[in-house]
């Protein structure tokens, strides 16, 4: 069962993440025929399951600001910076159409 | 002066996906390399202020994805039992030209670098963690013991996230008394992390003997699965009848859903790493790719630089799942059976039985060259069929070694108990752990050309 092309050019725009090469989309479709075995089960009225602690009331604190302060630590981390401030490349770009650029298809 | 509580000086290990302040965190991963932690897992905040010496962080599958603790960038841990006498007895080397290194086992995973640490007696604790048996798969191997408490008793805030709804910080030890007392420091409630129940926990004490006529034993018959060992298969039984001749009932039961966990959890399990890495972007911290056209092409680069192809494949697997048209019959069809798993568990543990016996593996470690014949994911799916459905239902379950291999190697089987009743399953297995007396680990002296293996490990830690 062949997952169509488009449909993997989404997933790699929804996951910023490539298939690398055929190895990958292979890996895919390996997962999405392991999944269909979840078919078999019989799953009429019943609900899905979100947590294992639904049944109980979760701890919810005050809307009280009780730490922060730890600009400088935060900002440590980060490759680029200025100021106060991380720094992105330009935004509202989206990624080079699959044409424009190297993909497994490409590749291979 | 005062000892600051039970851990004053005791080493310990932490694998490398919880947060060390000031420490490298790196989850095995070049995502995370040179990524300092600006704070304390509370687990180990915990460790640290009863005074445990943190000896240094372990190594795992990259981002706590896998069963053999191969797939991190550091390389693949080794299990010492690879340098017993036990071992090396039963497997000599063929010819003195063969390289007596291409023999060693796995170590299993994803918490492997910590079950070493304490199998090799370097430290007297470690903490793992457990998403699908990443704890008590490597205790198994390592011939430690390796406790996944039940969700929502130890806070996961500072553990970096695979599966929200699953991961629970794992404890492994030399000893099931030793698992109570690190227990007893790290459960209760944690502020920080909502996902830890309200009830007060009680640090107890494990009896040296209980009365085990009063207990009766679940044996589920779907454990029984294709490719389970032939001495696992004996060993489990042998440990039955154990059971049933100190007085113990000892049924068989039935977890009809058994054989659909594994697909559950692929799912599952996809879905919430697809969402869990998306923080992973370079900006705030770890790696960041040379790209400055766009901040997307910047993510895409940093992801695609900083991710192996395991992780890689299971973000794109679980997007597929939730991608509008798939999303009913993908995502929201797993919770439905994982429901069914979990109430599977409910109906065993109303009937009267106290707690189930199955094996932890399906064989002793397999030889490093022959784990890696096949892909990550086909094998994390076949080594983690026996332990993943505690996880699934979020039950307490603990590993305990039971027996050495015909190839000299350590075997474990598993008991999984009630929700929040660490204290039964416990005593029961410290009551087991009596009446098998596993061997120690007889490690030779390394020779000189056995040094490489240190170099592995002197990489991972960082103090």
């Amino acid at each position: 069962e062949q997952v169509p092309a488009a449909v993997l050019e989404h997933l790699e725009r929804l996951a910023l993440v490539d298939f690398g090469d055929t190895e990958g989309v292979r890996r895919l479709r390996e997962a999405v025929r392991f999944a269909e075995r979840l078919r078999e089960v019989d799953t009429d009225g019943v609900e899905p399951m979100d947590s294992v602690l639904e049944d109980r009331c979760l701890y919810l604190r005050e809307d009280d600001v009780t730490e922060g302060n730890c600009t400088k630590e935060l900002l440590k981390n980060a490759r680029e910076k200025i100021e106060e401030y991380f720094v992105a490349p330009p935004g509202n770009i989206p990624l080079p159409k699959l044409e424009e650029r190297e993909t497994f298809e490409q590749q291979s | 002066g005062q000892p600051l509580g039970v851990l004053d000086g005791i080493p310990v290990a932490v694998k490398d996906n919880f947060n060390t302040a000031g420490i490298e965190t790196t989850c095995a991963s070049n995502m995370l390399k040179g990524y300092i932690s600006p704070y304390n897992a509370t687990v180990v905040q915990k460790l640290l202020d009863q005074g445990a010496v943190l000896l240094g962080k372990t190594n795992l599958d990259e981002f706590a994805m896998g069963s053999g603790s191969t797939d991190g960038v550091f390389g693949p841990v080794r299990n010492p039992w690879s340098y017993s006498r036990q071992y090396k007895e039963k497997n000599p080397p063929k010819s003195h030209s063969e390289n007596e290194d291409s023999e060693w086992v796995i170590t299993g995973g994803s918490s492997g670098g910590s079950a070493a640490a304490v199998s090799s007696f370097t430290c007297f604790a470690a903490l793992g963690s457990d998403t699908g048996g990443s704890t008590r798969n490597p205790a198994a191997h390592c011939g430690v013991v390796g406790l996944k408490p039940t969700y929502g008793l130890i806070s996961r805030h500072g553990l970096i996230p695979l599966v929200n709804s699953m991961d629970v910080p794992g404890i492994l030890t030399r000893c099931v008394d030793d698992a109570a007392v690190v227990l007893g420091l790290l459960a209760g409630h944690d502020p920080k992390d909502s996902t830890t129940i309200q009830d007060t926990f009680k640090p107890f004490e494990l009896p040296d003997s209980i009365d085990i006529r009063k207990l009766c034993i679940g044996i589920p018959k779907e454990y029984q699965v294709p490719g389970l060992s032939s001495e696992i298969q004996a060993l489990w039984s042998e440990v039955a009848e154990l059971f049933k001749d100190a007085g113990a009932k000892v049924i068989e039961v039935s977890l009809p859903h058994t054989p659909y966990s594994i697909v559950c959890y692929h799912v599952l399990c996809t879905a919430e790493v697809a969402s869990n890495m998306a923080r992973f972007d370079g900006l705030e911290y770890g790696h960041r790719a040379d790209m400055k056209q766009s901040t997307e092409s910047m993510y895409a680069a940093t992801r695609r630089e900083g991710f192996n192809d395991v992780v890689r494949g299971r973000i794109l697997a679980g997007n597929y799942f939730l991608l509008k048209e798939n999303y009913e019959n993908y995502f929201v069809k797993a919770q439905k059976v994982r429901r069914l798993i979990a109430n599977d568990f409910v109906k065993v543990f109303g009937s009267a039985v106290d707690i189930l016996l199955t094996p932890t593996t399906l064989s002793d470690a397999a030889p490093y060259v022959e784990f890696i014949k096949e892909d990550n994911r086909t094998r994390s799916a076949q080594d983690d069929i026996l332990t993943q459905a505690a996880n699934m239902a979020g039950l307490p379950a603990i590993s305990v070694p039971a027996a050495l291999s015909k190839r000299g190697l350590p075997l474990g089987l598993q008991f999984i108990g009630r929700s929040f009743q660490e204290k039964q399953l416990l005593s029961v297995a410290k009551w087991f752990e009596k009446q098998v007396k596993f061997p120690v680990i007889q490690l030779e002296d390394m020779k000189r050309h056995d040094c490489s293996v240190f170099q592995h490990q002197k990489s991972v830690s960082s103090l």
